[in-house]
């Protein structure tokens, strides 16, 4: 035992990100390698009626130039319902109509500008009500009524719930769109050899996936491509997908029998990565006069876009939230997705989550107002306790909530400060805190048939280990996390631990990092194998010195007497001593972790994931009504953990999605008018600064989950999720208003609170 | 044909002369003809910070930089920030207080606070979220880069 579980351990890969050492995408220069773009539509909705390449090929320094008709068209993402170059139709403002690879980019941008495309526009559709109107011009053929997806989910009887109640209120909630902005923007390099394997430097969460999924839009067999993934600058589920721009690449290449790199700049990365799915979600909820929750009752519009990827199944976990935060009797819930020709999104961390919890966590405000209970007591009386299941079929084994929102109000004075904002203040400046409580999966969710991790443990001839797995890091430190525990297991030091996790040549199968999993899946994997190691090793050493291997352990590098200490055999002799032998044997051992989860049946129904996290986050907050402006001044977050692994990193992420839900919540808004991205820019498009962030006080709950790594649940996304609904609930404690609508730009609040003054 | 410029400056401590083209931006002529990646390109307008690097010790976004305007000053990049040996005291506080996640934004981050420190040696925690206000984080929320920067404040590269 090294006793590194639950420290502040730095971040393996920290040192070469601070010098610039590191290599991203952006850094990476191959031998010929081509300077890839791509001309985008600039009509929302419109037919193609010609395109003319002729002086862009004629372009010195070009080396390809190509349109739909020089792809085979095999559609891709997640609806597959788009195609990586379009040439019938556009059907947003991001369409991909044309592709050039140039010698450098100057000249690549060049050639777009000498491509004509000849469109006829077509009537378009911006919001998803007016989608469904009788008439309303169709998007995608295949869907007359404008519909992909509808979302079915109900338990008990809703009508039965809204008997029961003393008090139904309703409310409809507007989440609007926001954007990733990973600092280091989307991009990909292809590069064919000559016997037509292909190696992809791609910023993907999802290898494996990724290369079964683009196989056939590329006519590449999966055996052939290899997925290296360079250093990522920012994911949060950004890339959980195949975009067009991967596939283009790929025939560029092919086309211009050189290595291509597409890297976008940081205007495209603004109209043509995914988006948050924003939804409009009216929510009717029940209680009875002794606050117990009778019901939840849940309409929800999807917007769509022009295609599908993965924003259009945050129903998923919008579901869960609505079903399973608190105690719901009698649930209802229904989703329609309907296309537009807005921007399409995809998964963003928090995965719906955030704009569910809004609508939940608003309501669980007004509900507790509406029987005269003070918040936090009326959020207890309706919490689970450990051991429940869920009435839409969660095992919560290990549930923290209670202490979560018990140490969240203790440690920011909740109660008394709440009682006191209320009363009336003078000035202009009104000072509010607000409550608010998450749920969301810690285990990894099985939405494939496995929800699995593969890891290769192996140890060399110095008692060095390298592992190898499946699982990809996006700067959250899990190839910290996992050599903490392999690090542990084998009672060697942390820097005695080389982990390989970007190269789909090497590392065994995962899913992907998306889910808050990796910690918990990947971990789990990594520890069993190192398990295993351990066992080989002290069996070994047994065998040797004719002990039982019961009787050792491993520690500081060596073999020892488990009881006293004493060393045995130094690790690095003990493995040279095992293959400089005539019956020689190494040390090296695999491992595939599947979690005890199932996938959910028709219903929707069943234990998704092997852990579930639970947090809650308190806000204290000005609002100036003279100006409009919200200045959050303390954020308290108390996290159900299971167990922390590494307290630094897990601060980071606690802090980082804390600042990224004060975001979606106040300052960020992709503006999209008439399909139209109005604010592709950093200037235009605010993300929170640092003078603008708030003190941060983190507490995790250990609960030590019985499935667990350690006892650790997943908590990627969790920190993200309540902090929306904490602010609402704040600002009407500061001013008696509620908004129901993000963000809380100065703009809006001042509009409201005028509107309420008259 | 676009106008070249020949330059002389001193670049992480050496003499360099080299031509550059009229529009070239100090960020290309550092990523793209001298190679040096330390310095990333976020967003090409000066909003993000990334690209942060020292001109005569003042912190500037090289996107925003002509690079014939190089000519005759001494241009310090994240490659010339390190220690004679190993990491220094600001990259070994930014490593120790988990200042770092995915890594793009921190060369542009310490060049900036590299600035900040020579500038405002004693500044309390509110001026330094106020010093690093043009550099864009998106993991961090930033909480650990003002520690790493607060506590690397007490000491000093040898």
């Amino acid at each position: 035992m090294t006793g590194l579980i639950g420290k502040r351990v730095p971040k393996l890969d920290a040192p070469k990100k601070t010098t610039g050492e590191t290599r991203y995408l952006q850094d990476i220069e191959l031998p010929g390698m081509l300077h890839g773009k791509i001309l985008r539509s600039d009509r929302v909705h419109a037919r193609i009626v010609r395109i003319d390449t002729d002086e862009a090929k004629a372009l010195p320094g070009v080396h390809a130039v190509i349109t739909a008709k020089d792809t085979p068209g095999v559609p891709l993402g997640h609806g597959k319902d788009n195609t990586p170059l379009k040439g019938d139709k556009v059907r947003c403002i991001r369409d991909e109509i044309a592709a050039v690879a140039a010698e450098s980019e100057e000249i690549a941008e060049e050639a777009l500008r000498l491509i004509r495309v000849e469109y006829e526009d077509l009537p378009a559709i911006f919001s998803p009500a007016d989608a469904l109107k009788e008439g309303a011009p169709v998007i995608h053929g295949k869907h007359p009524d404008n519909i992909p997806f509808r979302f079915d989910y109900a338990h008990g009887d809703v009508d039965a719930g809204k008997e029961e109640s003393d008090i139904v209120i309703e409310d409809t909630f507007t989440l609007h769109f926001v954007t990733h902005c990973c600092m280091g923007v989307s991009g990909v390099i292809a590069d064919f050899d000559s016997s037509g394997n292909l190696t992809l430097h791609s910023l993907t969460q999802i290898p494996f996936l990724f290369k079964k999924d683009i196989s056939p839009v590329i006519g590449v067999p999966p055996g052939k491509i290899r997925v290296i993934q360079p250093v990522i600058g920012g994911g949060f589920g950004s890339k959980l997908d195949i975009y067009p721009f991967e596939p283009i690449c790929v025939f560029l290449a092919r086309a211009a029998k050189r290595p291509v790199r597409i890297v976008f700049t940081r205007e495209e990365e603004f109209v043509a990565s995914p988006t948050r799915q924003p939804v409009e979600l009216t929510l009717a909820s029940g209680v009875k006069k002794d606050g117990t929750l009778t019901f939840r009752d849940v309409r929800t519009l999807h917007d769509n876009g022009g295609y599908t990827s993965w924003g259009a199944t945050t129903p998923f976990v919008i579901m869960q939230t609505i079903s399973s935060l608190y105690r719901v009797p009698h649930c209802r819930y229904h989703t329609t997705v309907v296309y537009t020709n807005n921007p399409y999104s995809g998964s963003f961390r928090g995965y719906g989550n955030l704009q569910a919890t809004f609508a939940v966590e608003s309501h669980m405000d007004r509900l507790a107002e509406a029987v005269g209970m003070d918040p936090l007591a009326f959020r207890l009386h309706n919490a689970q306790e450990p051991g429940e299941t869920t009435l839409q079929g969660m095992n919560f084994d290990t549930c923290g909530l209670r202490e979560c929102l018990e140490t969240a109000s203790a440690k920011s004075g909740f109660l008394e400060k709440r009682r006191a904002y209320r009363s009336k203040q003078a000035g202009p400046v009104r000072r509010g805190i607000g409550i608010a409580s998450l749920l969301h999966v810690g285990g990894g969710a099985k939405i494939y048939r496995t929800d699995g991790c593969g890891t290769i443990l192996k140890l060399d001839d110095f008692g060095h280990a390298t592992v190898m797995t499946g699982s990809t890091d996006i700067g959250q430190g899990s190839e910290t996390v996992i050599a903490q525990f392999v690090a542990e297991e084998l009672g060697i030091p942390i820097s005695a631990i080389n982990v390989v996790n970007n190269d789909s040549e090497i590392t065994p199968w995962d899913v992907g990092v998306h889910a808050s999993r990796t910690t918990f899946i990947a971990g789990n994997s990594a520890l069993r194998a190192a398990k295993k190691a351990k066992d080989k090793l002290l069996a070994a050493a047994a065998k040797k010195a004719d002990l039982s291997a019961d009787g050792l352990d491993l520690r500081d590098g060596h073999v020892v007497d488990a009881a006293t200490g004493k060393p045995i055999v130094e690790l690095g002799k003990l493995i040279r001593s095992l293959h400089f032998t005539q019956r020689s044997d190494i040390v090296m051992t695999t491992e595939y972790y599947e979690p005890p989860s199932v996938m959910q049946d028709r219903e929707f129904k069943g234990n998704v994931s092997a852990s579930y996290a639970f947090g809650t986050q308190v806000v204290e907050l000005e609002v100036d009504t003279e100006t409009g402006i919200v200045r959050i001044l303390k954020v308290t977050a108390a996290h159900d953990v299971g167990r922390v692994i590494n307290q630094l990193g897990i601060e980071g992420q606690v802090e980082g999605g804390v600042v990224m839900g004060i975001g979606y919540a106040t300052t960020e808004h992709l503006v999209v008018e008439e399909g139209v991205v109005k604010n592709p820019s950093f200037r235009d498009y605010k993300l929170v600064t640092a003078p603008e962030t708030p003190e941060i006080d983190s507490t995790f709950i250990e609960t030590i989950d019985p499935e667990g790594p350690a006892g650790a649940k997943g908590i990627g996304e969790a920190p993200a999720i309540c902090i929306s609904a904490a602010i609402v609930n704040a600002i009407h404690n500061a001013t008696g208003v509620r908004f129901t609508e993000l963000p809380l730009t100065p703009e809006r609040v001042l509009r409201r609170l005028k509107e309420e003054r008259e | 044909m676009s106008l070249k410029h020949e330059i002389s400056f001193r670049l992480n401590g050496k003499p360099a002369t080299l031509s550059v083209a009229a529009h070239n931006s100090t960020l290309e002529l550092l990523r793209e003809k001298l190679r040096l990646t330390g310095t990333k390109h976020g967003c090409g307008e000066g909003e993000c910070g990334a690209c942060t690097i020292l001109v005569d010790g003042i912190s500037v976004n090289a996107c925003l930089m002509f690079a014939v305007d190089c000519d005759g000053r001494e241009v310090t990049t994240i490659e010339g920030l390190r220690a004679e040996k190993g990491l220094s005291e600001l990259q070994k506080a930014f490593v120790e207080e988990g200042a770092v996640q995915c890594g793009f934004c921190t060369p542009g981050m310490i060049a900036q606070a590299t600035h900040l420190r020579n500038t405002c040696p004693g500044m309390n925690r509110e001026e330094i979220r106020r010093g690093i206000e043009g550099n864009l984080c998106r993991c961090t929320g930033y909480k650990k880069i003002v520690d790493a920067i607060s506590s690397s404040l007490e000491k000093r590269d040898s």
